[in-house]
């Protein structure tokens, strides 16, 4: 392994693995305060319950998530010193707010933690709300950050000096503003899901729990909100990158010469030797359509790029369908539930939906991931686009496979607590759930 | 330049409350690993009790820090972390180990054995990071990072692995371990615990003081800059008395029993020697190149930093004091050093 495939990889493992961490410290908060909201106005103990069992939870994932949230931003310098000497001074302001933003969300979840019997509940919800506010805010400035890296704004360059920094161009950069709302839907999206996904399971196994119905209530309406509105995001997301990367989007979209009339593809497999996809999908015109409104609208092909300035063809093209596939699968699912309450009247009759949702529980993380590697992987060989080639900002530090092998085995390590944790977590619920359970039993008797 | 003055204090408070804050929460860690005797369990749970509801809000600080350096002075952050990139990256692995063990142990559902695993893990990476965020502090102060390294070990290896960083290092952990004895003193009125930590907090005191001193005349070699600074100027020479009196005074107060000055004593003492060494530094990041001046990003970038930060804060200190309140209140307010 080269020093900058070692670099490349291990940044990349370690934001994969953050994300996740990141993405339930982003969500969770509201299904929280959403539970302990319900508790405090219909005064059943059950939403009590969820909404402390939750909290426990939860809290681990938080603690993951600053840790390795730690870790990236040295390893941002450790691997890309040349990197951050350049985007510091444009784009670092961004990681102060998202500094501040971590600082109020850590204290404010140290009072909802801990602060139970400490605080009044009105205070104790509101310290939730401040926690979930402040998620979602260092969610949208990360990814703002980042969406820079796409499209760079806020500066010029007079020859090697950078001139005329603007940091505020900077943050409000076209991709990063279409990009965040898109993030912070995933998380709830995939977090909602995961979450809905464990209850099912367990009400497939207890039904008619009451812990669990009402779980279950709560995840799927903020997860499937999210996951309805994904796509038409997604959408605008899509445009957007045709707009100022097409190169990028001619890979997602497999389209090899530019094209009027150009069809949708679904599947194809990178043939290095022809330079294109084969074995597609075609269907006729739809991508013109949804791209440009007009089936005839112009597509841009990646032939049309020079050659060095093309991603990896087969990684970015896969990841970016799967997360589209998951995406269709979500929203269906979504529109399941919601017929099933507008006919049905209830969610819980019908097994095949329970089933389902508990098929779908890792779907969401699996999407975040994809949309992840389509988009930092579609954006090679540069890390800011058009200005800073990735090979220019890596560390001249040789042996970077070991880091990276120490870091493998570190994440492993947590991966296994952290799912051994969660397993006595669900596991440990039905006799703590049946005492939440029986006092509501209890009270009609 | 009034600029990079302002953000260089800035950073010297951020690392104040980062010592007093976090490095106690590693300096529970270490009293955790010392922890003997039958009462063993109780001081392990007084401790994890310290710091649950604090100490996530207490390491952000490091956060802030590795932010404003990155931002401000670019040009400092890409040296430091290439040089050091082995100590940084050790760094880490010790508080990614610190902080999930302390979530496994506090937020699982079941109580039962495993925890001493997470126990042992917590206490032993406590030692970890205040040894290597130490070192990074000395190997800066030292300065001369090799400019054209021959070999693998004179660049990445041979700038810290020097006694001089070294023995930071040393004085970093003991520093942090005695002003988490202090702090522990008052959050129990347990008075065999009391004891306990009356005990070790005057064993830190005397330790700390005389490494100071120590650490100060291997600087003589190690960092002739700070060295200097520290012992022909006026000022210089006033702080080291400053700090031997407080060390002093605290252990004074540690025997007669006035434990929330003692504290005081500790927090002024640690604050004192960061500012000592802050000012010997100045305006230096890296000695002798970098400077707060020659290294920092242009001033836009430092006018919105600046800007960033001021708004900032108007936001957490007070957030700060309020969770300090709710958790600590009764430690925080309290004049009277007795057990009640
Ligand atoms: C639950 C997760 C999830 C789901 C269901 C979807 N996405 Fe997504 N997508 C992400 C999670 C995600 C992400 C991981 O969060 C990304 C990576 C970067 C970003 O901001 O969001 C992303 C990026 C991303 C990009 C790349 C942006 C860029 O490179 O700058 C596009 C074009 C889309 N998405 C489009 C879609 C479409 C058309 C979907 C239709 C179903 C869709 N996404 C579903
Ligand atoms: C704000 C957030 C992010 C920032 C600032 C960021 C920054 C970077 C940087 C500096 C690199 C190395 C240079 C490069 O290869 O271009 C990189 C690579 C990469 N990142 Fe991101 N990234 C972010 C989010 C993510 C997330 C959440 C993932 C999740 C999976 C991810 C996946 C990757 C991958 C797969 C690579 C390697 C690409 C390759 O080498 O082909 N990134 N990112
Ligand atoms: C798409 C990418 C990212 C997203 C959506 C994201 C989001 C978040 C969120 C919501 C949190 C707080 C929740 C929690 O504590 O679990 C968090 C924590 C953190 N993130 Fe990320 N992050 C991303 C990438 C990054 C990158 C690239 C860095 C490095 C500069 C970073 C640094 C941190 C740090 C230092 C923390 C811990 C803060 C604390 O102690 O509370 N994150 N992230």
């Amino acid at each position: 392994m080269s020093d900058l495939i070692a670099a490349r990889s291990l940044m990349a493992m370690s934001l994969g693995f953050h994300i996740i961490f990141a993405v339930v410290g982003m969500a969770m908060p509201l299904l929280m305060v959403v539970a302990e909201w319900r508790w405090l106005k219909t005064g059943k103990a059950v939403y009590l319950a969820i909404a402390k069992r939750w909290a426990k939870g939860t809290a681990i994932f938080f603690a993951i998530g600053a840790v390795t949230g730690t870790v990236l931003s040295f390893q941002l310098g450790l691997l890309w010193p040349r990197f951050m000497e350049w985007a510091g001074p444009i784009i670092g302001p961004a990681f102060a707010i998202e500094g501040f933003a971590f600082f109020t969300e850590a204290i404010f979840l140290g009072i909802y933690l801990y602060g139970w019997q400490k605080v009044s509940p009105g205070t104790h919800l509101a310290a939730g709300g401040v926690v979930a506010l402040s998620g979602i805010t260092s969610g949208v400035v990360v990814v703002m950050a980042n969406g820079w890296m796409n499209t760079p704004r806020g500066f010029m360059m007079h020859g090697e000096i950078l001139a005329n920094i603007d940091p505020v161009a900077a943050l409000f950069n076209p991709s990063g503003l279409l990009q965040a709302p898109h993030m912070i839907l995933a998380a709830f999206a995939a977090t909602g899901f995961a979450v809905a996904g464990i209850h099912a399971f367990l009400l497939l196994r207890h039904p008619g729990n009451a812990f669990h119905q009402s779980a279950l209530k709560i995840a799927l309406v903020i997860g499937g909100i999210s996951a309805v509105l994904q796509p038409l995001s997604g959408d605008f997301l899509a445009k957007q990158v045709a707009e100022f990367q097409p190169l990028k989007l001619a890979v997602f979209e497999a389209q090899a010469e530019t094209q009027r009339g150009a069809p949708f593809r679904i599947g194809g497999v990178w043939n290095s030797g022809t330079e294109s996809f084969d074995h597609i999908l075609e269907i006729p015109y739809a991508l013109s359509l949804m791209l440009t409104s007009d089936p005839d609208g112009k597509i841009m092909g990646f032939k049309d790029f020079p050659k060095e300035h093309w991603p990896p063809m087969g990684i970015t093209r896969t990841a970016f369908q799967l997360m589209v596939f998951i995406g269709f699968l979500m929203m269906g699912l979504a529109l399941w539930g919601l017929w099933l309450v507008y006919k049905k009247n209830s969610l819980f009759h019908s097994r095949r939906f329970l089933q389902a949702t508990v098929f779908a529980t890792p779907l969401g993380f699996l999407a975040i991931e994809a949309g992840w590697v389509a988009t930092e992987v579609g954006r090679q060989p540069w890390v800011i686009v058009g200005y800073l080639k990735t090979a220019e900002a890596v560390t001249p530090m040789p042996g970077l496979i070991t880091p990276f092998m120490i870091f493998a085995a570190l994440y492993a390590f947590l991966t296994c607590i952290v799912v051994w944790l969660m397993w006595r977590h669900v596991s440990a619920t039905p006799s703590q759930f049946e005492m939440a359970s029986p006092a509501e039993k209890a009270e009609p008797a | 330049m009034e600029l990079e003055i302002a953000l260089a204090n800035v950073l010297l408070i951020a690392l104040t409350f980062y010592a007093l804050l976090g490095g106690a929460d590693f300096g529970a860690g270490v009293w955790h690993l010392l922890a003997r005797g039958p009462t063993r369990r109780a001081q392990h749970q007084l401790i994890g009790e310290a710091i649950g509801p604090i100490w996530e809000a207490n390491h952000v600080w490091l956060i802030l820090i590795v932010t404003i350096v990155f931002t401000a002075f670019p040009r400092a952050y890409v040296h430091i972390s290439t040089t050091l990139h082995i100590p940084l990256t050790i760094l880490v692995i010790g508080i990614v180990l610190r902080g999930s063990a302390f979530a496994f142990r506090h937020y699982d559902i079941k109580d039962d054995d495993i925890h001493l695993r997470w126990d042992q893990l917590f206490a032993v990476s406590s030692l970890i990071s205040p040894l290597l965020l130490g070192i990074i502090i000395g190997t800066i102060t030292a300065g001369n990072f090799p400019i054209n390294p021959n070999n693998f070990f004179e660049a990445y290896m041979s700038p810290w692995l020097k006694v001089f960083p070294l023995s930071m290092g040393l004085l970093t952990l003991l520093l942090f371990s005695y002003l988490a004895a202090t702090y522990l003193l008052l959050e129990t009125h347990d008075f065999t615990l009391q004891t306990i930590f009356r005990n070790r907090a005057i064993t830190a005191a005397l330790l700390a003081g005389l490494l100071e001193e120590t650490v100060l005349y291997l600087g003589k070699s190690g960092a002739p800059r700070l060295w200097g600074e520290l012992t022909t100027s006026l000022w210089g020479v006033s702080i080291q008395l400053g700090v031997g009196g407080l060390t002093i005074a605290a252990i004074l107060l540690l025997v007669t029993q006035r434990y929330w000055w003692a504290r005081v004593c500790a927090i002024l003492q640690v604050t004192l020697t960061i500012w000592a060494w802050g000012l010997a530094q100045f305006p230096y990041l890296i000695p002798p190149d970098l400077t707060i001046f020659n290294a920092s990003a242009p001033e836009v970038t430092l006018q919105f930093i600046a800007g960033t930060l001021v708004v900032g804060a108007l936001f957490l200190f007070p957030s700060l004091f309020y969770l300090f309140r709710i958790f600590k209140g009764s430690t925080l307010f309290r004049h009277k050093g007795h057990h009640e």
